[in-house]
């Protein structure tokens, strides 16, 4: 991966407390599992950040062996990928998620 | 003579790989759509003690290496804790 690209990777990611990467974006969503996390984001009413890796093939690979994580959506919480959809999912159902977006 | 070679389904791989990266896990691998390319998967395996949900699904993902940007299209992963070795 060159440097620019991972630099872009990481200025990407640090745009925003809680950023997601995702198919399409929030309010047109291309993907059941982008949509879902969107869903969960909502439903917890944080503000949040999201980047189309649909429309920047070179990210969209890039970002996969950043954070060797070969699928999207992929959540990021203060920089860290927290996980797809599922472990967002999971997350949300035992009450932990909120804490996490919530906490300063 | 003409031989019939059956060609292994992306749900074989799946389970190939995992069984051979998580020996004695017990692996439960479904094809939700029917098109061999949108998958479910539980796996519950001892190499998953310690190791917050992040790790676990990570190294299932290594598992699957290539078949994740080649044949996967969507799979959804449940990774539990088992007692067993």
């Amino acid at each position: 991966m060159t440097d620019a690209l991972k630099t872009r990777i990481t200025e990407t990611i640090a745009s925003n407390r809680i950023m997601l990467f995702m198919k399409g974006n929030p309010s047109m969503p291309q993907c059941g599992f982008s949509a879902a996390v969107v869903g969960i984001l909502k439903e917890v009413g944080v503000p949040f950040g999201s980047y189309n890796i649909l429309a920047d093939q070179e990210l969209r690979e890039g970002l996969k062996e950043y954070s060797s994580w070969p699928t999207y959506p992929q959540l990021y919480v203060d920089g860290q990928l927290v996980g797809g959809c599922d472990i967002i999912r999971e997350m949300h159902a035992k009450g932990e998620l909120a804490s996490l977006l919530k906490a300063a | 003579m003409w031989q019939y070679q059956p060609v292994p389904t992306t749900l074989d791989a799946i389970r190939e790989r995992l069984g051979a990266a998580f020996p004695g896990a017990t692996i439960q691998v479904r094809d939700t759509t029917g098109g061999d390319d949108h998958f479910e998967a539980r796996v519950l395996s001892s190499a998953f003690a310690g190791r917050r949900q992040l790790e676990r699904h990570r190294m299932v993902y290594a598992a699957l290496g290539e078949l994740m940007a080649t044949r996967i299209h969507a799979l959804s992963l449940v990774t539990e804790e088992s007692n067993n070795p």
